[in-house]
């Protein structure tokens, strides 16, 4: 169980970057590492000890596979993590344009 | 094999605690990407070849893109010391970890113990799928042809977010 | 921008042409080893990236807008949801019926319908990732002019 503890760590660390830093890469960085986190957990749920991977072969067909249910939810999880941080950097490249700095707290108006 | 994946998860939590706190951007951006290349190794190691082939290629695109973006504004990050209301931030942020970090315990508490997971939903999926569906991959077959909804779903967020991208980074219209 | 130096050049000459070939041979080969529409379009894209990476996009006369890899994922997609609509007409009436023959496990040619979502996806994942690209390339021509 102690793998299950040191995933939580590692989300626990990515939140505590999303909620403390004032740079706006670092907040996008911390998102992508909570993503990491979640999709270690999702692959360990899964895993059977002594367990081969689950790609069929018709020379030998009973041995014990791991489970391919979470690594379907895991591979979708992993290109909408793509798409997600793509648009985010796309946000901050426009909002540096317009005032300068990357700072959270100097960008204040809404307007413009 | 779970303490080699405990030695890699050590390594991301410690590259994560850098990409944190350093100084210049760059850096902080290449910390990341010791995070998601760890992840390859830990796929690897769990038996999950389709997963690490995609994160690998998709990490690398990630990175890129990302240093497109901080090479392109200013690299230093001039505030180190926190003020007064960077201060109420910290203890706020570490109080929320100590009683997120208790109830995600308690959530596992009654989870089987790691590797020796009961594959009891998983027996449909499993037994017989080769022929039913006709592919050797299962993980294929699960994603496209018991769980196709979800790729469907996939399909669209992926065109939703290009759409996003183009209309943010579009120069004004042409006169 | 500009382009890199005449090294970086001579090598993605060689190295980008092998990288497209192997990017295709992942998306084909999806029912029988790991890989599948995802992870292949993904390299197939890697290989687009890499020869404007190197030439820079005043030799590669990228247009002011991005219109022909646009064109290609929104046909992607449609042509995906028109194959999986299709098995509502013909045997069992469900969404996303497997209506080719299965054939034998382990052949290219088995599966029925998957090889063809295979590589649907994986064309559209590629002019999606080559999209958001363009974009930044663009903007960044755009905006130091």
């Amino acid at each position: 169980m102690i793998v299950y503890l040191l995933c939580f760590i590692l989300f626990l660390v990515g939140l505590y970057g999303v909620i403390t830093r004032r740079n706006l890469v670092k907040i996008v960085i911390s998102l992508s590492v909570m993503e990491f986190s979640i999709f270690l957990f999702l692959a360990l749920i899964g895993y059977v000890d002594g367990g081969v991977a689950p790609i069929v072969d018709p020379a030998n067909p009973d041995v014990i596979y791991v489970d391919p249910l979470p690594q379907a939810m895991v591979l979708t999880a992993i290109v909408i993590g793509l798409a997600t941080t793509a648009m985010l950097m796309s946000v901050i490249i426009r909002l540096y344009r317009k005032q300068k700095t990357l700072d959270i707290r100097e960008i204040k108006n809404l307007r413009g | 094999m779970e303490a080699a994946i405990s030695v890699i998860l050590v390594l991301m939590i410690l590259g994560a605690i850098f990409a944190i706190h350093a100084k210049d951007l760059l850096s902080a951006v290449i910390a990341c990407g010791i995070v998601g290349y760890g992840l390859v190794i830990c796929f690897l190691l769990l038996k999950a070849p389709d997963l690490a082939i995609v994160q690998i290629v998709v990490e690398t695109i990630t990175l890129v893109i990302m240093v497109a973006v901080v090479l392109d504004s200013t690299r230093e990050e001039p505030f180190t010391k926190p003020d007064r209301l960077g201060f109420v931030n910290i203890v706020t942020a570490l109080l929320i970890i100590v009683v997120v970090f208790y109830f995600l315990n308690l959530a596992t508490a009654s989870l089987d113990a790691f590797g020796e997971g009961s594959l009891r939903m998983a027996e449909h999926y499993i037994t017989g799928a080769a022929e039913k569906t006709g592919s050797a991959n299962l993980v294929t077959g699960v994603v496209f042809d018991f769980r196709g909804y979800d790729t469907l779903g996939e399909a669209t967020v992926l065109v939703t977010a290009v759409l996003g991208v183009l209309t943010i980074l579009r120069i004004k219209g042409k006169k | 921008m500009k382009g890199m130096t005449l090294i970086v050049k001579k090598t993605t000459q060689l190295i980008a042409g092998i990288v497209f070939l192997y990017g295709i041979y992942v998306i084909i080969h999806g029912h029988l080893t790991p890989g599948g529409g995802f992870a292949g379009g993904v390299i197939l894209a890697g290989s687009f990236i890499l020869l404007i990476l190197a030439y820079g996009s005043d030799f590669m006369k990228l247009s002011r807008e991005e219109s022909g890899s646009t064109i290609t994922e929104n046909l992607a997609v449609l042509i995906f949801l028109l194959t999986a609509l299709a098995g509502m007409f013909v045997g069992a009436r469900v969404f996303f019926h497997n209506w080719l023959p299965v054939g034998k496990v382990g052949e290219l040619v088995s599966a029925g319908v998957i090889p063809l979502y295979n590589i649907f996806v994986g064309i559209e994942v590629a002019a999606s990732i080559l999209t958001i690209f363009l974009a930044l390339v663009i903007f960044k021509e755009e905006m130091t002019k």
